[in-house]
């Protein structure tokens, strides 16, 4: 512990500058990104401010291998409290954001983009060499309850604008393997935001998603040594939870081979799809439940016939048969870029390689088959 | 590819022609001069952002082109066009969205435009109440195909539903799907060149009337599937069209509408207490009316909660003008069934049931009165095709379902329609 408080006390330190705090915009919307002085693009670098604090998911939801860095903003002296398995309970004041950005493939820009490690954020410092800024996506928590607000990065890539609309951007990626694809990245608009934000479709009410402590329990990325729970509650972000992060749901880290295949894909299907595919999200619809304490069945999509799918089947019987990857709609609706037949239904319009590599290998590894 | 940045004047320029135009109606119209294209998709979503309890949206007069989904998400909005052939919503450029328009909201309407070729559903509507579409058309251009997307009208998980005068066309699943709903009307309505032409499902209280159905792979269905939030019941389809339902079966392999078989007049799958009555029902080339369970459509044992009951039953069918039908049989099964036991030039009657029965429901070897199969239906005779056992003993049992049951009562919405 005495070691946590160290590298605490020590990224503290590091901002020994006072820039102005953080704007909470208790209405309305503002038309740049500054105006709420979370982060700021100058000397390239973007640079985070002190109570802007960054953060990471043991395994993020897939958004065409746009790499992220996300933050959260609490009002002064009120943590969030701590859930076992919901999102956190964040106070009115809180600023949550998430920016998207690429590495660039070539200098100067060309719209050409490539996917790989992360840059550092060190001293909430984050270097812009060869980096590509796109959007940044708030959640801010107001008396009446979240509101998404949507910025995209200007082409001098000074500042980001309001778009409440949304927006196409044509970009190319350029594999590990050296192919390369075009794609239309995707801006949602702000209705856009709920359908993945709104994670109860009766009382519609937004709401984070990554901000819960099985997504949270891991090592952090940004402060040495401790365990990012830890990290929140040590820094006063969070309040009432377990006193050790053994103690605190966890999600595995999707690409942790020393995890099992069922924790990882689970994972990946928890972050990537429950949000919807849930008892009361927008795809209860379908009967799909993919909350990670969900036991495996017909709810999980075992030998499940899709029920409003139409091409999403890709001409399959169910959605998983256990054993055969190539029979099963989860594959098929994974790999699609098709846009009426993939999933997720929105912000992505590439295949993930690696995410489906992962589902099938998980469907090849099951016993089983579907009686008929 | 250099990337351009959208110039906000756009957005500035909209919310000042956006003044109100009267008692909350705001016009969406295009700025003057500007070409009737894409640069219409920004005002318009922004008009459904925007929008506010009360609002009428008006849709100008001409074909617009969309590459994003439309999305509403706020109560009490009414959408309005200058009329189904006039104001024309085209997703033919879609690159994203599982959807043409996703309305997540209640007391929505939908009236005269239409949406074209969508990359997945036109119209969804997902959780609400009273919802009305009316003198919508959604449709797929050119020649049905299974890549056209799922459905055109598609209310699901919705209560006091009224679908009319519509027109739905091309739909690779169901023209007009109306899904785990509760209290509907549809009328009036057209569909046409679809999978499935109008599809009720897991929907209860739901009353399918003066509509016409052509020229789709089926009809009229009215169907239960397992693993959903609710089963459904209490269906009545009457005064209907169904005719020359024989388009070749172009759904996608895997969904439940892939495995009706072309020509197809009404089906009804495990759905209970179906009345089907005074329509007319002509020239399905498989059989004017099925009656089946969820044990012919070729799902997994595996795949359903032990809980799901995938029986028809309380099915009662009568008063029907049907002819036609029955004379040349989609799949093996039913062509070889039809030339053994009716000869080549032979037809199928006009229904036709499956003949699977719940056997832990029996009583002293038969169903309970309230559960049967009740066909009493002048002229029509009834086939079991024995599906139970591989075909192996279809008989004509028209005798033996000739009974009835109390008939159900008129739908009535909450605005009072109906009834």
């Amino acid at each position: 512990m005495r070691l946590v408080v160290a590298a605490f006390a020590l990224l503290l330190g590091a901002c020994s500058r006072e820039p102005a705090a953080p704007v909470f915009h208790s209405e309305g919307y503002p038309p740049q990104l500054s105006d709420w002085r979370l982060m700021a693009a100058q000397d390239g670098v973007l640079e985070l401010n002190p109570r802007a604090i960054p953060y990471d998911l043991a395994t993020p939801l897939f958004s065409d291998y746009a790499l992220k860095l996300r933050t959260v903003t609490l009002p002064e002296g009120a943590p969030a409290a701590y859930r076992d398995d919901d999102v956190f309970d964040f106070p009115v004041g809180t600023i949550l954001s998430k920016t998207f950005y690429y590495p660039q493939a070539s200098a100067p820009w060309t719209g050409d983009v490539s996917y790989g490690v992360s840059p550092t954020v060190e001293g909430g410092v984050m270097p812009l060499n060869g980096v590509r800024l796109i959007e940044t996506r708030l959640l801010v928590r107001r008396e009446a309850g979240w509101v998404a607000i949507p910025y995209v990065w200007n082409e001098g890539q000074t500042d980001a604008v309001l778009h409440r609309t949304g927006a196409i951007r044509n970009l190319t990626l350029h594999r590990p393997d050296g192919a390369a694809e075009d794609f239309a990245y995707s801006i949602p608009n702000q209705n856009q935001c709920a359908g993945c934000h709104a994670t109860n479709n009766t009382t519609r009410a937004l709401a984070p998603i990554g901000p819960k402590a099985r997504h949270l329990n891991k090592p952090s990325t940004f402060a040495d040594g401790v365990n990012q729970l830890d990290y929140w509650m040590l820094s006063g972000l969070l309040a009432g939870g377990p006193a050790a992060e053994e103690a605190a749901p966890r999600n595995a880290d999707w690409t942790d081979a020393a995890s099992t295949l069922d924790q990882r894909a689970r994972a990946y299907l928890d972050v990537n799809c429950a949000h919807c595919h849930s008892d009361v999200g927008p795809a209860d619809t379908s009967g799909l439940d993919l909350r990670p304490d969900v036991p495996f069945g017909p709810k999980f999509g075992a030998c499940k016939t899709p029920v409003a799918a139409g091409g999403g089947s890709g001409g399959r019987p169910f959605d998983i048969v256990p054993g055969a990857p190539d029979a099963s709609i989860f594959v098929y609706r994974m790999e699609t870029t098709r846009p009426g037949d993939m999933m997720p239904e929105l912000g992505r319009s590439l295949t993930h390689r690696e995410g489906v590599d992962l589902i099938a290998g998980w469907i090849a590894a099951m016993q089983g088959g579907c009686a008929s | 590819m250099p990337i351009k940045i959208r110039p906000l004047p756009a957005l500035a320029a909209f919310l000042t022609a956006i003044a109100l135009t009267g008692c909350g109606r705001r016009e969406a119209a295009p700025a003057a001069g500007v070409a009737a294209t894409s640069d219409y998709q920004e005002t318009l979503m922004a008009a459904l952002l925007d929008a506010k309890p009360g609002d009428v949206i008006e849709l100008p007069e001409g074909t617009f082109s969309f590459d994003r989904s439309l999305s509403l998400a706020v109560d009490g909005v009414t959408i309005r066009g200058k009329g189904m052939e006039k104001t024309v919503l085209s997703f033919k450029g879609q690159v994203a969205g599982a959807e043409g328009l996703l309305v997540t909201a209640s007391d929505f309407t939908a009236e005269d435009f239409a949406i074209e070729d969508t990359k997945g559903d036109a119209l969804k509507v997902n959780e609400g109440e009273n919802i009305v579409i009316r003198r919508v058309r959604t449709e797929w251009t050119g020649a049905p195909k299974t890549e056209n997307g799922a459905y055109g009208i598609y209310p699901v998980q919705t209560t006091n539903v009224l679908l009319e005068s519509n027109v739905a066309i091309g739909a690779s699943d169901a023209g007009i799907y109306v899904g785990q709903s509760k209290n509907v009307i549809v009328r009036y309505n057209r569909a046409e060149k679809n999978v499935a032409g109008i599809e009720i499902e897991n929907t209860f209280d739901a009353d399918v009337y003066e509509n016409v159905a052509t020229d789709n792979t089926g009809g009229i269905l009215v169907f239960n599937m397992p693993n959903l939030a609710q089963p459904g019941a209490r269906t009545r389809v009457f005064k209907n069209e169904v005719i020359g339902n024989n388009r070749a079966n172009f759904g996608h392999p895997g969904t439940p509408v892939a495995t009706i078989p072309a020509g197809s007049g009404v089906v009804i799958n495990s759905n209970d207490q179906v009345e089907i009555f005074d329509n007319d029902i002509r020239d399905n080339k498989t059989t004017n009316v099925i009656v089946s369970s969820i044990h012919s459509s070729g799902l997994s044992k595996d795949g359903m909660a032990a809980d799901f009951d995938g029986y028809p039953e309380g099915v009662y069918i009568y008063g029907n003008r049907m002819g036609g039908g029955g004379t040349n049989p989609d799949g093996l099964d039913l062509q070889t069934l039809k030339i053994a036991k009716f000869g080549p030039l032979g037809a199928l009657p006009d229904v036709l049931w499956d003949g699977f029965v719940n056997d832990s429901k029996l009583v002293g070897g038969s169903l309970p009165a309230a559960l049967r199969l009740c066909v009493d239906n002048a002229g029509a005779e009834v086939i079991n095709v024995d599906a139970p056992n591989r075909f192996k003993a279809p008989a004509l049992v028209t005798e033996d379902v000739r009974c009835s049951h109390e008939k159900l009562p008129a739908v009535v919405l909450a605005n009072g329609i109906g009834g």
